[in-house]
């Protein structure tokens, strides 16, 4: 199956939530959404691909809650799914005066766990991100991707359905981005939770997803709906194959539209 | 690193004290040179001489203004913490309440001082100017840091739905730490300037026990060498309530935020 073709293969599956006619206008009258449909499948890494100012963390604070849409509809599966949503930000965002172990307990703390009862769903997160030794170090003692582990093991000791990521490795150098990919991958193979990732990469965004959709900053016109294979295997040789090249390709004439849309 | 350590620590303690040696060496040396009366200005051994001569006199007196202080430190404290969170609850209350806390603070309180002496005790109202000026700058520097949370930990806590009360005690509060220690260490040094200032005033009408009734009495009588040792203990106390509060904010602080880590460095 090529990269082509399976947009439509997916289109079938069922989505954990949906935007209708999703419009979002600033109180200074910017408009960062306008008529904007989407449907989030479950169990695909969907990666939101576009230029600065097109909407894509938006779109992400849309679903996630954190902001209310001014026109048009967010419909979800279930609730339960709407109220469990992991998180991880463009930066790591921890607690700078709390240890790890307590930086990811928090999610578990706020919901009324205790730590004696929360301790065993810790531990568990901190050992899916390889932290687990590092529990009782506090941020600045970490690197910057160990910082970001620390942020998804805290997305993930709610076990969400749904994970949405902003930009979460824009800062990191190749090396560390490059292990960061593999483990995501790791995890959504071991989790099989939803991803929704939003990346100015299309290299990265080739690698990590199952689907990838190019906005433009007109008001976040979607310029293509790309499905990838989510059977093929995601190692250095797929790096190097032909269908990867295909879809970088197919990204990145997407995004040059998306970037002359944007230019005055 | 050990020894890194140990140089920073050196350099810490080492230079400034070294500083403050040379200048009462210094200051010996010129009244000594010059033959300057100890009426016009007492040489540091003097001072010395007097401090131990006249210890029961001053240190008493030095409680008692240490006492006011530290009673007046507390006050301010705790009502500056308790409105800083109330301003934080709502803009409303922040501008009905902070007009007069400004109000409170631009007015000197060397003007109020008088003012307070006739309503109030004289104990009562050194306390009450002591606490005045120490007020501010605990209610300001707590707000700030009050309403200075990072946006990303504010849409974190907003994603698992948490309740004002724990945005408070899990967010909002330990984000505020940092300014509420700034805010203390000038408080607890503007609580002391508060209850000398204001026991000046008690002085100059005749009533008082402090360590700024001592100066007073010591320039009626004259006896300058007592002025000086008084003023002596004054600063140390100073020095020692500013020491104090930055250790605490070192031990607070140490390991997570900037100020402290500053200091490592």
């Amino acid at each position: 199956m090529t990269a082509f073709d399976l947009a439509d293969a997916q289109g079938t599956a069922q989505a954990l939530v949906s935007l209708r006619a999703v419009g979002k206008t600033f109180p200074s009258g910017l408009v960062a959404l306008a008529d904007y449909d989407l449907d989030v499948r479950a169990g695909e890494t969907l990666t939101l691909l576009g230029p600065s100012g097109c909407g894509k963390s938006t779109v992400l604070r849309l679903i996630a809650g954190l902001a209310d849409p001014t026109a048009g509809s967010i419909d979800w599966r279930t609730p339960r799914i709407e109220n469990n949503i992991g998180f991880v930000f463009q930066d790591a965002t921890l607690l700078p005066w709390a240890s790890v172990f307590d930086n990811v307990f928090l999610p578990l703390r706020l919901a009324g766990l205790s730590r004696q009862a929360a301790t065993a769903r810790v531990n568990e997160a901190l050992a899916h991100v390889g932290l687990l030794e590092f529990s009782r170090a506090l941020p600045r003692e970490l690197s910057g991707g160990m910082r970001m582990r620390c942020a998804i093991a805290r997305a993930l000791v709610t076990r969400p359905a749904l994970i949405m990521m902003d930009e979460p490795f824009a800062a990191l150098d190749e090396v560390t981005r490059f292990k960061l990919n593999d483990d995501l991958l790791t995890l959504k193979r071991r989790l099989g939770a939803t991803i929704v990732f939003v990346t100015h990469s299309v290299f990265e965004a080739a690698y990590l997803s199952t689907r990838i959709v190019v906005m433009s900053r007109r008001a976040g016109r979607i310029i293509d709906d790309i499905g990838i294979d989510p059977e093929l295997a995601r190692d250095d040789d797929y790096r190097t194959s032909k269908s990867f090249a295909d879809i970088c390709r197919r990204g990145s004439l997407a995004l040059r539209v998306a970037i002359e849309e944007a230019t005055p | 690193m050990i020894h890194k350590r140990q140089s920073i620590q050196w350099r810490d303690i080492g230079v400034p004290f070294g500083v403050f040696l040379a200048t009462l060496a210094l200051w010996e040396g010129l009244v000594r040179w010059k033959n300057i009366p100890p009426y016009i200005l007492p040489a540091p051994s003097v001072i010395l001489a007097t401090l131990i001569q006249d210890r029961e006199l001053l240190f008493s007196s030095l409680l008692v203004t240490l006492g006011v202080t530290f009673e007046a430190f507390v006050i301010a404290t705790v009502c500056g913490v308790a409105l800083a969170l109330l301003i934080a609850q709502s803009k409303w209350l922040e501008r009905a309440l902070l007009p007069f806390a400004i109000a409170l603070q631009v007015t000197p309180v060397i003007a109020i001082a008088p003012l307070l002496l006739v309503y109030l005790q004289p104990g009562n109202a050194v306390l009450v100017c002591a606490f005045l000026v120490a007020f501010f700058p605990i209610l300001s520097n707590t707000s700030l840091g009050l309403a200075s949370v990072d946006f990303g930990l504010r849409d974190l806590f907003d994603l698992y739905h948490a309740s004002p009360w724990q945005k408070l005690i899990y967010l909002r509060l330990p984000s505020a730490l940092p300014q509420f220690l700034t805010g203390l260490r000038i408080g607890g040094g503007l609580a002391l300037v508060g209850a000398i200032v204001a026991e000046l005033a008690a002085g100059a009408s005749g009533q008082g026990t402090g360590l700024a009734y001592r100066i007073v009495e010591a320039g009626f009588r004259l006896d300058i060498p007592r002025m000086f040792a008084a003023l002596a203990l004054i600063s140390l106390s100073g020095l020692a309530i500013y020491g104090a509060l930055a250790a605490l904010s070192h031990v607070l602080l140490r390991g997570w935020h900037e100020s402290a880590r500053a200091q490592d460095a």
